[in-house]
C-alpha cells in the first residue's frame, strides 16, 4: 500500500486556504443526520466535540474519566505558542513554522507545520473569547514569555496552569453543547476496540466502567483524541491512567503507527526518591527563563549547593550553547544533563540530577515577582522534595514527558483507515522528532477547533444518505467477543503479581534501553526482554474481582498489556532508524555529541503495519519533501 | 533521605452503592516517609493482590494536584491536615511513626459512594452544564487584544479559575454545600468582560442546578475554603450572593 499524505501543492502559505476551498461541505439541515464518535476529552477531543456539535453534527463523546475535565491536558503548565508578534520582536507565521520544523529536527511535514503556525493566532482569539484568564500587562493587553528553542517571546500563559485553563475553556464549550443536546457525553466509558467493516472505520466497542457492560457504538466517522503513550515508561510526567490502548487497538485493526520511537524526555522533572515512586512531576520549561542549570565542577562534590562557589560550578548549557543558553530545546538539554551525570558530576542521592538555580533571578527581580510568575511550581517542588527552592537550587532530572509518535495520519488528520481520524498527541503529525515547549497545547486545539471541523465535514459529505452500521452487525459482535475474551483471559490468570508490577518492569527496560540514548545492542536486548515480560505477564499476573462492576485492576491490566505489546514496537522502530534525530539519539550516530541525521536514507516518517503479535510488523515510508526550508545540521550554539 | 514509618490504617470498605460499608484495619509493610498517601495505598494494594485479597478502590490520576480526581477524608479532614494540598501531594513525612490514619470517602448526599473511597461527583458536571460557560462558537472570536482586561482583574479571575473540581469543599462542609465550587465558577466568568452578557442567567441557573442536585445550604462556617487545595477564598461566596441578588432583581424572566 502506498501512503497518500494528501498534501496540497502550491505555495506553502496558501495550501491550507486552498485545501479548505476544495473541501466538500454538508449543509446545516443535513448535519444532524451524521453521527460522529469522539474518544477522549482533552484539548483535542473537547475542542473537536464542541466545534462539531456547534456545527450541528450528532456528536457522541466518550471519556474513561468521571468528568471530561480530568483529561491530562489539564496538567500542562507553561504555555501555548502563537505567532501574534505582540512583542514586536520579529515573530511571524514563518518563524513559528521554521522554529517548529527545525525544533523537530526536520522530521515533520512542511504543510502540516505551516498550517499549525497559521492557526495559532486564531486559537488565542478563541480561548480569550471563552474567558481563559491569560496573564496580562498593566495596560490590559496579553502578556508573553519565552520558551526553549526560539529567540522570540510568543508564549501565552496563565501562571503555571495554562493547560488547566485552556482545558477548562474547551470543557466549558463542550458542556454547553451537552446542555444543548448537540453532544451526547459518555463518562466512565473506555474504548476497547475499533469496528472496521469493508476497510472503513464504523464505530467502537466500549466498556462501561461502572456496570461492566461491553457494547458497540457505530457512527459515520470515529475521531481518536486519546493522547500520547509516554506512560509506557511507568515513571513519566503523564497521569497514571494515560495509556496507548485506543491507538494500539486501532493499530491491531489495521491503522498504521507512525514513528513510535519519537519520545520527548523532559530535562526538568523532580528526581525519583524511591522504588515505590509512582510518577514524575514536571517543573515547567518556563523556569529555564529565570533558572540557571549547573553541576559542581569536581565530580562527586557532596557539598551543599549554596556552599559551592561560583568558580567551582559548570553552567554547561551556557558554556556550550551561548546563543540559546539555558533555553535550548528539551532533547538537547536532557542529553547534556545525562552526559554530565554519566561523567560523575550529577547531584542528588543517586547522582542523576543537576541543579536549576534561581538565586540570580531572585536577587535581580525580587522574590515577589518570581513568586507571582512561578509560585505554584515552587510550592509543588517544596511539597514533594521537602526543600525550599527560594532558598536553595532545585534538583532536576530528565523524565519521559511527551511523545511525538502516534497513529499515522494524512493532511486531513485521517489515518490509512478511511473514517478514522486521529487528533492531538495521539497522532504523529506535527512535531517531527522533537516537540518545542508550548506547542502541544497549540496542536491539540488547532486540530480540534480549526482542522477537524473542515476535514471531517469533507469526509462526511461523501457519506450522504448512508446510515451508520447496525450495532448488531457481525463485525460488531466479533469486536465485542474479542473484548470479552480478553477480559476473561485476565480474570482467569492464576498468578499472584499485580499488573502494575509488570508495568514498572517494562518502564525500567524502556528507560534504560529505549530512553535518552539508544544503541543497536541495547534495542535488540530490549525486544527480547519485552517479549519475555509479555509471557511472564500472562503466567504470573493476578486480576482480582469480576467484570460486572467497578474493577480498577481489570482496567489497569488491559492498559498494561497494551503497553507491553507496544513497547516492543517502539524498540523495533528505534532499531530500524539508523540515524539520530531530535529525541531519538542513537549513540552510533553523533557528531560532537549532537544528533547526526541521515537525510539521504531516513527523511521519512515510518508507518508500521501490524501483522500479528508474533510476526514482524511491516514498515511503510511516508517520504518527507522539503521545498521551503533547507535541511541543515540543527545548531543552537 | 528516606526513612521507614509504621502506620495503622482504618479504611472504609464498601462493595457498591447499596452495600453497607464498614471500616477495616490494615498495617501496611515497608512504608517510607517519602511516599505519598496514594503511593502508600498502591503498596498496600500490591500486598493485598499477592495475598489474594480485594484491593482498595480509590480514584486518582495526575498525582500532581491539578486534575482534581483524588480526594480522601484523612482523619476527618478533606485531603488531610495540610493547607493547600491535594491527597496525592500529601507525604507520609507529615505523620508520626505509630500514627493511625482513618481514610474515608467524601460524604455528601450529592456525592454517592460507588465503591470504597470512590464517589460519584457527576453533579459538578451538571452544574457546569447549567451555565458555566461563555456562549461563543468557534469562529466567532474577535482579535484577542481587542478585549482589554486590567492585569489585576485577570489575576483575580484566575484565583477563582484555579478550582480543580475535586469536591473537598463539599466534603468538608457540615451541610455538604457546593457554594465554594459554584462561586468560583460564577466568580471567574462574571469578572471577565467576556462573561458579562450571560452573567445573570449563569448565576441563577447554576444555583438552581446546585439545589436540584441535593447540595446543602451555606451557613458561612468556611470549612470549604480551609479544605480547598487551591485555597479559594470564601469572598467568592459573598460575591456569588451579590451576583444572585442582582440577577434575581433585574432578571427579565
Amino acid at each position: 500500500m502506498i501512503l497518500d499524505p494528501r498534501t496540497p501543492s502550491g505555495p506553502l502559505d496558501q495550501r491550507w486556504a486552498k485545501a479548505k476551498e476544495e473541501m466538500r461541505l454538508v449543509g446545516p439541515i443535513n448535519r444532524r443526520k451524521f453521527k460522529v464518535i469522539i474518544v477522549g476529552t482533552g484539548l483535542a477531543g473537547a475542542s473537536a466535540a464542541a466545534s462539531l456539535g456547534q456545527q450541528g453534527y450528532d456528536v457522541h463523546c466518550f471519556t474513561f474519566h468521571d468528568s471530561p475535565r480530568r483529561a491530562h491536558s489539564i496538567a500542562a503548565q507553561g504555555g501555548i505558542n502563537a505567532a501574534k508578534n505582540y512583542q514586536n520582536d520579529g515573530d511571524s507565521t514563518w518563524r513559528l513554522f521554521y522554529d517548529t520544523i527545525k525544533g523537530g529536527d526536520f522530521r515533520a511535514r512542511e504543510s502540516n507545520v505551516y498550517r499549525l503556525a497559521q492557526n495559532s493566532a486564531n486559537i488565542i482569539d478563541q480561548c480569550v473569547a471563552q474567558g481563559v484568564p491569560f496573564a496580562r500587562e498593566y495596560g490590559g493587553t496579553l502578556a508573553n514569555r519565552t520558551f526553549g528553542g526560539v529567540l522570540v517571546s510568543r508564549t501565552f500563559y496563565a501562571r503555571g496552569q495554562t493547560g488547566q485553563q485552556l482545558l477548562l475553556g474547551a470543557y466549558s464549550s463542550l458542556m454547553r453543547e451537552v446542555h444543548e443536546q448537540r453532544v451526547k457525553l459518555y463518562t466512565r466509558h473506555e474504548m476497547h476496540d475499533l469496528i472496521v467493516k469493508d476497510g472503513v472505520a464504523q464505530g467502537i466497542v466500549t466498556r462501561n466502567l461502572m456496570t461492566g457492560e461491553v457494547e458497540a457504538h457505530t457512527a459515520h466517522a470515529v475521531l481518536l483524541c486519546t493522547g500520547g503513550y509516554t506512560n509506557v515508561y511507568y515513571l513519566s510526567t503523564t497521569a497514571m491512567a494515560s495509556n496507548v490502548s485506543a491507538t494500539w487497538r486501532a493499530y491491531k485493526r489495521g491503522a498504521y503507527f507512525g514513528n513510535p520511537c519519537y519520545v520527548q524526555i523532559h530535562p526538568t522533572c523532580i528526581p525519583v526518591s524511591g522504588h515505590y515512586q509512582s510518577k514524575l512531576t514536571l517543573m515547567s520549561e518556563s523556569l529555564r527563563n529565570v533558572g540557571r542549570i549547573w553541576v559542581p565542577r569536581t565530580p562527586g562534590d557532596k557539598r551543599h549547593p549554596n556552599d559551592i562557589p561560583e568558580a567551582e560550578r559548570i553552567y554547561f548549557l551556557e558554556e556550550r550553547y551561548p546563543t540559546y543558553s539555558n533555553m535550548v530545546p528539551r532533547d538537547v538539554a536532557s542529553r547534556n544533563c545525562k552526559e554530565y551525570c554519566d561523567k560523575g558530576h550529577g547531584v542528588g542521592a543517586s547522582g542523576d540530577s543537576v541543579y536549576l538555580d534561581f538565586r540570580e533571578a531572585i536577587a535581580k527581580e525580587g522574590e515577589p515577582t518570581i513568586r507571582s510568575k512561578y509560585g505554584n511550581l515552587f510550592d509543588m517542588y517544596h511539597k514533594i522534595m521537602g526543600e525550599d527552592p527560594y532558598k536553595q537550587p532545585m534538583k532536576i532530572y530528565p523524565g519521559p514527558h511527551y511523545v511525538m509518535g502516534g497513529l499515522w495520519v494524512d493532511y486531513h488528520l485521517m489515518s490509512n483507515i478511511p473514517g478514522l481520524f486521529v487528533l492531538g498527541e495521539a497522532n504523529f503529525s506535527d512535531h517531527g522528532a522533537n516537540r518545542l515547549g508550548a506547542s502541544a497545547l497549540m496542536q491539540g486545539l488547532s486540530d480540534g477547533y480549526f482542522v477537524a471541523p473542515y476535514t471531517v465535514s469533507n469526509y462526511l459529505a461523501n457519506k450522504m444518505n448512508t446510515q451508520p452500521l447496525s450495532a448488531s452487525d457481525d463485525v460488531c459482535k466479533e469486536a465485542i467477543d474479542n473484548t470479552r475474551n480478553l477480559i476473561d483471559r485476565f480474570l482467569k490468570a492464576k498468578g499472584n503479581q499485580s499488573s502494575e508490577s509488570f508495568h514498572r518492569r517494562l518502564g525500567k527496560i524502556l528507560f534504560d534501553k529505549v530512553g535518552i540514548s539508544r544503541t543497536k545492542q541495547g534495542l535488540q536486548e530490549a525486544i527480547t526482554e519485552i517479549q519475555a515480560l509479555r509471557e511472564d505477564f500472562w503466567n504470573n499476573v493476578r486480576v482480582p474481582g469480576d467484570a460486572s462492576y467497578v474493577n480498577q485492576e481489570l482496567e489497569k491490566a488491559g492498559r498494561i498489556i497494551d503497553f507491553i505489546e507496544f513497547g516492543e514496537l517502539m524498540a523495533r522502530d528505534a532499531l530500524h532508524r539508523e540515524e539520530s534525530c531530535g529525541g531519538h539519539f542513537r549513540a552510533e550516530h553523533q557528531i560532537d555529541g549532537e544528533a547526526k541525521r541521515d537525510d539521504d536514507n531516513f527523511a521519512y516518517a515510518a508507518a508500521w503495519q501490524f501483522n500479528g503479535l508474533d510476526k514482524e510488523p511491516t514498515v511503510h515510508k511516508d517520504e518527507l519533501k522539503f521545498e521551503s526550508v533547507k535541511l541543515t545540521q540543527r545548531s543552537y550554539k | 533521605m528516606s526513612n521507614s514509618i509504621k502506620l495503622t490504617l482504618n479504611i472504609w470498605r464498601q462493595a457498591n452503592r447499596h452495600a453497607k460499608g464498614r471500616f477495616e484495619t490494615y498495617q501496611p509493610k515497608d512504608l517510607s516517609t517519602d511516599m505519598s498517601i496514594l503511593e502508600m495505598l498502591d503498596s498496600l494494594n500490591d500486598e493485598m493482590i499477592a495475598a489474594g485479597k480485594e484491593p482498595i478502590t480509590f480514584e486518582h490520576d495526575c498525582r500532581e494536584g491539578i486534575c482534581g480526581t483524588c480526594g480522601i477524608m484523612i482523619n476527618g479532614m478533606a485531603h488531610g491536615p495540610d493547607r493547600g494540598t491535594t491527597t496525592c501531594q500529601l507525604y507520609l513525612r507529615r505523620f508520626k511513626d505509630g500514627d493511625t490514619l482513618v481514610l474515608e470517602p467524601w460524604r455528601a448526599k450529592a456525592f454517592p459512594v460507588i465503591k470504597d473511597l470512590l464517589v460519584d461527583r457527576s453533579a459538578f458536571d451538571r452544574i457546569q452544564m447549567a451555565g458555566g460557560y461563555i456562549s461563543v462558537n468557534v469562529g466567532n472570536a474577535p482579535e484577542a487584544n481587542s478585549i482589554l482586561i486590567p492585569k489585576d482583574v485577570a489575576l483575580e479571575a484566575f484565583d477563582a479559575a484555579v478550582c480543580i473540581g475535586c469536591g473537598a469543599c463539599v466534603a468538608a462542609c457540615k451541610n455538604a454545600s457546593a457554594m465554594l465550587f459554584v462561586s468560583a465558577k460564577v466568580g471567574h466568568l462574571s469578572l471577565m468582560p467576556q462573561g458579562h452578557p450571560e452573567r445573570h442567567d449563569r448565576a441563577l441557573n447554576m444555583i438552581a442546578q446546585m439545589d436540584a442536585e441535593g447540595f446543602g445550604s451555606c451557613t458561612n462556617t468556611l470549612e470549604c475554603s480551609a479544605a480547598c487545595p487551591k485555597e479559594i477564598s470564601p469572598k467568592w461566596i459573598q460575591r456569588l450572593n451579590g451576583e444572585y441578588i442582582q440577577a434575581a432583581t433585574v432578571t427579565r424572566r
